[in-house]
C-alpha cells in the first residue's frame, strides 16, 4: 500500500520519502493471498476494486517474474440454487459495472475444476481476476518510486506522526529524527491507531497454509459465494473455502477471519474449521501436503470500506488504510485516489466514501 | 477429511530415539515412569545407530536391550507435526506416523532431536551422487550397496572418519578424506583424547585405515559431472601455496559439521542459544517440565548424548537428586564438546566457495547471486523464496548462515510436511 | 507374512522394473542400488536439473519420489514393502 502510494506521489511530481520499519513487504503484504480480485459489496467497493484491478492489468507486462503475475480469473463456487441466485446477482452487478462475468452451471464447473466435489450448483467466473506475490512488487513499486526521485529510510520506525511539537505533514523517527513535509500518507495497517490515535480500526486475523507443488490441482482461485456473508458479518470468527493456484503450483489454502485478536499464533481450532470446510468442497486437498501454516492481520473498519483521505483534525496527515481483505488488489486504486487528493487534482474515482471524515467521532478523538 | 486425534497420556514423552533419547527412556522407565519414544524414522537408533542393534555394532546392543526390557514404547515413523497449547507446561505434542495423528499429553518431555549435518554450496555440490558424509552414512546403513565404489569424504568432523571407516567396511575405496582442519588442530585434538580413552582406541583403529588418505586443510572447491562420475577439486588450505587436485571418484560425500535440531524445543518455547537448546547441569530447558539432551544442546557426540539423556530421563522422570549425582561426568562430555567445537571451526575461504550461480535453496533453486544483494534472512525469504521450500530452511539455513552471516527464521509448523486433513 | 519373500527380499516396482531389496532397506537405497549414478537422479528441481538424496534422514526433501500415487514421499524415510509402486521423475 505505501509503496503503490509512494510510487504514485513521486511519478505526480511530489518530493517523497518513505518510512519503512523493516523492509519493503515486510508486514501484511508478505501474509496474504496476493488475489486481485473484483469486489461488489457496496458500489464503492466495486468502483475501487474494478478500477484498481484495471490499474494492475496495466502494470501487468511490467512486473518482475517474481511477482508471479498470473490471471487465473475467480471462481465463485455456488453450493445451492441460493447460492445461484446470489452468482447471477453478482454478475449482473459486474456486468453493469463492465466486468466480465459469466455464470457456470454445474458441468461446466466440474469440468473447470474437475476436483471439486460434487452436487454442487455452478458458479461465476470472472476470467480478469489475477494473483500475484505481492513482497516483490512491493520492492519493485518503491525501486521505482525511488528512480522517480523518492528517498527510501529502511529499519526505521515512525514513533510520532503530526502531533504537538511537530508541525503538519512531519514524522519524528525512533532514532529521534524528524522527517518535515507538507503532508505524510499512513499506509500503516493495524499499526496506524498507534500513529494516528482514534482511527477505527480493528485487527482482523487470517490463517493461511501453503501445500507442496500438485500442479494442475485448481486452475481458479476458488472461493465459496457464502464468503460475502461470512466474511460480512464484523462480529463473528468465520471460515470459508478460498484455495488458489500459485505459479510455482503450490496450492495456497485459506481463509480465516477472527474479530479482535492479534496474536499470531496458529489457532488450531479456527485452522482446523477452515480446512474442514475446504475439504468439504473439495475432498481431495485432504491429501495434499501442507509445507507450512501462518498468520496475518487486516485492518478492518467498522463499514468496511477503507479509510483513504485526510485525516480530520491532524492537519497534513492522510490515511491508506483499512483495506481487510483487499489491500493487494486496491494497491494501486488507493493510489491513485492519495496521489490526486495530496497534489489536488481530481481522481477518476468518487473520493467521498472512503474520506475517513466519514467516522464522525473523529474530528473529537484527535484532539487529544 | 481430519483423522481425530488419538489422544495418549503418558509420564514422559522422549522425543527423538537415538542414544539420548534411548538413555532418557531407559532412565525415566527404570525410575517406574510410563515413557514413550517418538521417532520419525522407521526404527530406534538416530543417526550413529541407524538399523537397530543388529546393524548399529555391540556398543549399541546393551541400550537396545536395556531399552527393550525398561518398558518404554518406541513409536517409529512418527514426525512431530505440530505443538499445540504452548502455554501449558508441558506443551502438548501431536505427532503423525502412518497409523495416525496422536495428541501427546505428558508430565515431562525429553526432547532428543540430535543433529543434522550442515552443507555449504559450491559449485557442483547439487549434482547426483554428491551426498552428506552423514547421509552418506545412513543410506549405507539403510542398505546401499557400496561395494567398489571410490568416495571422497570431505568437509569437516570426526564423522568424516567414521564415515571413511565404514566405507572401507562395506567394500568401497576411499580415495581421499579432505578435512578442513589444518594439521595442528587435528593433531592437538587428537591429543586431547588422551582425556577421553575409548574415543583415543575409536581414533587410532581410524587412523590405520584412513590415516594414508587423510588430507588435512583441504577442501572441496568444485566437483562436476566426469566420465560417467564425478571429478572433485579439492584445495588444500595451506597459505600462499593453493594448490588445487582432481580427484575422480563415484561419490562425493560432503558435510561441513554438524548443526542442532531446535525447531521442536522453539515450539515449545524454549530458548536456543548460539544455534542449541539452552539447558542447566540437568538438562532442564527454559520451560518447566521440558528437558533436553543430547546433540540438540550441543554438538558432543555419542558420550555427551548418553549422559545427558540419562541426567534429563531422571529429572523428568522426578528423580531430581539422582539426575544431579551424574552432573559432574556430563562436564566431562561438554568439555568435549567444546573441544570438537574449536577445532572444527570452519575455514573462512568455505564462505566464498559459492558462485553467483551456484544454487544455495535445493527447494526453491536460489542461487548465492539472488542473495546477496539482500540484509536477511527474513527479506531474502520473502523475495527469493529461499527457506519457503518444504525443508523450511533445514538445509539452506546454515549455508545462509555461513555465507551471509543471516540468522534463519524458526520453522513454522507443520514440523513435518502433514496432509491437509491432518493438520490441526 | 506377505511383507517379505522368503529369501528376505522384498519386491517393488521402481518406474515399470520389478526391483528386489532386502527387507528393511529404504526405498531411497533400493532406487539407488539399480546402480551407476543415473540411478541417483531421483527427482528434478524447480528449474529442471536432476537431483538425489542428500542428507540420508528425512530433512532434504531431495529423495522425494511418488509412492503408491502418492507424490512427495522422502523414500529415505520409507522401509520397501512387498508390491510398492515407486515413480521417480530425475
Amino acid at each position: 500500500m505505501g509503496a503503490a502510494c509512494a510510487h504514485a506521489l513521486a511519478r505526480a511530481g511530489a518530493r517523497v520519502t518513505v518510512v519503512e520499519s523493516r523492509f519493503p513487504g515486510a508486514g501484511a503484504t508478505a501474509a496474504g493471498m496476493g488475489h486481485v480480485v473484483v469486489m461488489d459489496d457496496s458500489p464503492a467497493q466495486l468502483a475501487l476494486t474494478r478500477r484498481s484491478r484495471d490499474l494492475w492489468h496495466g502494470l501487468a507486462a511490467d512486473l518482475p517474474a517474481e511477482a508471479e503475475w498470473r490471471r487465473t480469473g475467480t471462481l465463485w463456487v455456488a453450493a445451492d440454487d441460493d447460492e445461484m441466485a446470489e452468482a447471477a446477482r453478482k454478475r449482473d452487478l459486474l456486468a453493469a459495472a463492465d466486468v466480465e462475468a459469466r455464470l457456470v452451471d454445474a458441468a461446466e464447473l466440474a469440468a473447470a475444476e474437475p476436483r471439486l466435489r460434487a452436487g454442487l450448483a455452478g458458479g461465476l467466473l470472472v476470467p480478469g481476476d489475477a494473483v500475484v506475490y505481492p513482497p516483490p512488487v512491493a520492492a519493485w513499486l518503491l525501486a521505482a518510486a525511488e528512480r522517480a526521485g523518492a528517498t527510501l529510510i529502511r529499519d526505521a520506525t515512525v514513533v510520532v506522526v503530526a502531533g504537538a511539537g511537530l508541525g503538519a505533514g512531519s514524522v519524528r523517527l525512533a532514532d529521534g529524527r524528524m522527517i518535515v513535509g507538507d503532508a505524510v500518507v499512513v499506509a500503516a495497517g493495524t499499526a496506524t491507531p498507534r500513529l494516528v490515535p482514534g482511527v477505527p480500526l480493528r485487527p482482523r486475523k487470517g490463517h493461511l497454509v501453503i501445500t507442496d507443488r500438485v500442479p494442475g490441482f485448481v486452475t481458479h482461485q476458488l472461493i465459496e459465494l457464502a464468503y460475502v456473508k461470512r466474511a460480512h458479518d464484523v462480529e463473528t470468527d468465520s471460515v470459508a473455502f478460498n484455495v488458489q493456484p500459485r505459479a510455482t503450483g503450490q496450492l495456497l489454502v485459506g481463509s480465516s477471519r477472527q474479530v479482535d485478536v492479534d496474536s499470531r499464533e496458529i489457532d488450531p481450532v479456527i485452522l482446523r474449521a477452515m480446512l474442514d470446510r475446504c475439504t468439504a468442497y473439495m475432498p481431495e486437498l485432504a491429501h495434499v501436503p501442507a509445507i507450512r501454516t501462518w498468520t496475518g492481520l487486516r485492518a478492518a473498519t467498522p463499514d468496511g470500506l477503507p479509510l483513504v483521505g485526510p485525516w480530520p483534525g491532524m492537519p497534513g496527515v492522510w490515511l491508506a488504510t483499512g483495506h481487510e481483505g483487499l489491500g493487494i488488489t486496491t494497491a494501486l486504486g488507493t493510489a491513485e485516489l492519495v496521489a490526486h487528493g495530496v497534489c489536488g487534482t481530481d481522481t477518476p474515482l468518487d473520493p467521498r466514501p472512503f474520506l475517513p471524515a466519514r467516522c464522525g467521532r473523529a474530528e473529537e478523538v484527535s484532539h487529544a | 477429511m481430519g483423522e481425530e486425534a488419538n489422544c495418549r497420556d503418558v509420564d514422559v514423552l522422549v522425543i527423538g530415539a537415538g542414544p539420548a533419547g534411548i538413555a532418557a527412556a531407559c532412565a525415566a522407565a527404570e525410575a517406574g515412569r510410563c515413557v514413550a519414544v517418538i521417532d520419525d524414522n522407521p526404527a530406534a537408533g538416530g543417526q550413529i545407530w541407524r538399523g537397530g542393534p543388529a546393524k548399529a555394532g555391540p556398543e549399541s546392543t546393551r541400550w537396545f536391550e536395556r531399552l527393550a526390557a525398561s518398558g518404554a514404547i518406541v513409536h517409529a515413523s512418527a514426525s512431530v507435526i505440530e505443538v499445540l497449547h504452548p502455554d501449558a507446561r508441558p506443551p502438548r505434542v501431536r505427532t503423525r506416523s502412518p497409523a495416525g495423528v496422536v495428541e501427546w499429553r505428558s508430565r515431562g518431555i525429553v526432547l532428543a532431536t540430535g543433529g543434522r549435518e550442515r552443507f555449504l554450496p559450491f559449485p557442483g555440490w547439487t549434482l547426483p551422487g554428491v551426498v552428506g558424509a552423514g547421509g552418506l552414512q545412513a543410506l549405507v546403513k539403510q542398505g546401499l550397496d557400496v561395494r567398489g565404489r571410490r568416495v571422497v569424504v570431505a568437509g569437516t568432523g570426526p564423522l568424516l572418519l567414521a564415515v571413511a571407516e565404514l566405507l572401507v567396511a562395506k567394500g568401497a575405496t576411499v580415495a581421499a578424506v579432505a578435512e578442513q582442519a589444518p594439521l595442528g588442530r587435528l593433531v592437538r585434538f587428537a591429543a586431547s583424547l588422551v582425556l577421553h580413552p575409548g574415543k583415543l582406541l575409536q581414533a587410532a583403529s581410524i587412523r590405520r585405515t584412513i590415516g594414508p588418505v587423510l588430507r588435512a586443510g583441504t577442501f572441496p572447491v568444485a566437483v562436476r559431472a566426469h566420465d560417467g562420475g564425478l571429478a572433485v577439486t579439492l584445495a588444500s588450505a595451506t597459505r600462499g601455496r593453493e594448490r588445487h587436485d582432481d580427484i575422480a571418484c563415484d561419490l562425493l560425500a560432503c558435510g561441513f559439521g554438524l548443526v542442532p535440531n531446535v525447531d521442536v524445543a522453539r515450539a515449545c518455547g524454549c530458548d536456543v542459544r548460539r544455534g542449541a537448546v539452552a539447558v542447566d547441569d540437568v538438562g532442564g530447558t527454559t520451560v518447566p517440565g521440558v528437558w533436553a539432551a543430547g546433540e540438540c544442546t550441543g554438538i558432543g557426540g555419542l558420550d555427551k548424548s548418553l549422559a545427558e539423556g540419562r541426567v534429563a530421563g531422571l529429572a523428568a522422570a522426578g528423580r531430581a537428586a539422582e539426575a544431579a549425582g551424574f552432573v559432574a561426568d556430563l562436564r566431562r562430555w561438554r568439555r568435549f564438546a567444546a573441544a570438537l567445537d574449536r577445532t572444527f571451526v570452519l575455514d573462512r575461504r568455505l564462505a566464498r566457495l559459492a558462485a553467483d550461480d551456484t544454487v544455495v535453496c535445493r527447494c526453491e533453486d536460489v542461487t548465492a547471486g539472488r542473495l546477496r544483494c539482500h540484509r536477511s534472512w527474513r527479506e531474502a525469504k520473502l523475495m527469493t523464496r529461499i527457506g519457503m521450500g518444504p525443508c523450511q530452511g533445514r538445509v539452506c539455513g546454515p549455508a545462509a548462515e555461513v555465507l551471509l552471516g543471516w540468522s534463519p527464521e524458526d520453522v513454522r509448523p507443520p514440523y513435518a510436511p502433514t496432509p491437509l486433513g491432518d493438520l490441526a | 507374512m506377505p511383507d517379505q519373500a522368503r529369501d528376505g527380499l522384498v519386491r517393488l516396482t521402481i518406474d515399470g522394473a520389478v526391483v528386489e531389496s532386502a527387507a528393511g532397506t529404504s526405498v531411497a537405497v533400493a532406487v539407488l542400488n539399480r546402480g551407476g549414478l543415473a540411478a541417483w537422479r531421483l527427482r528434478t528441481s524447480v528449474t529442471g536439473s536432476s537431483r538425489g538424496p542428500l542428507c540420508g534422514m528425512g530433512i532434504c526433501f531431495e529423495c522425494r519420489a511418488t509412492v503408491d500415487g502418492r507424490p512427495h514421499e522422502r523414500t529415505c524415510q520409507l522401509p520397501v514393502r512387498s508390491g510398492m509402486e515407486v515413480r521417480t521423475d530425475g
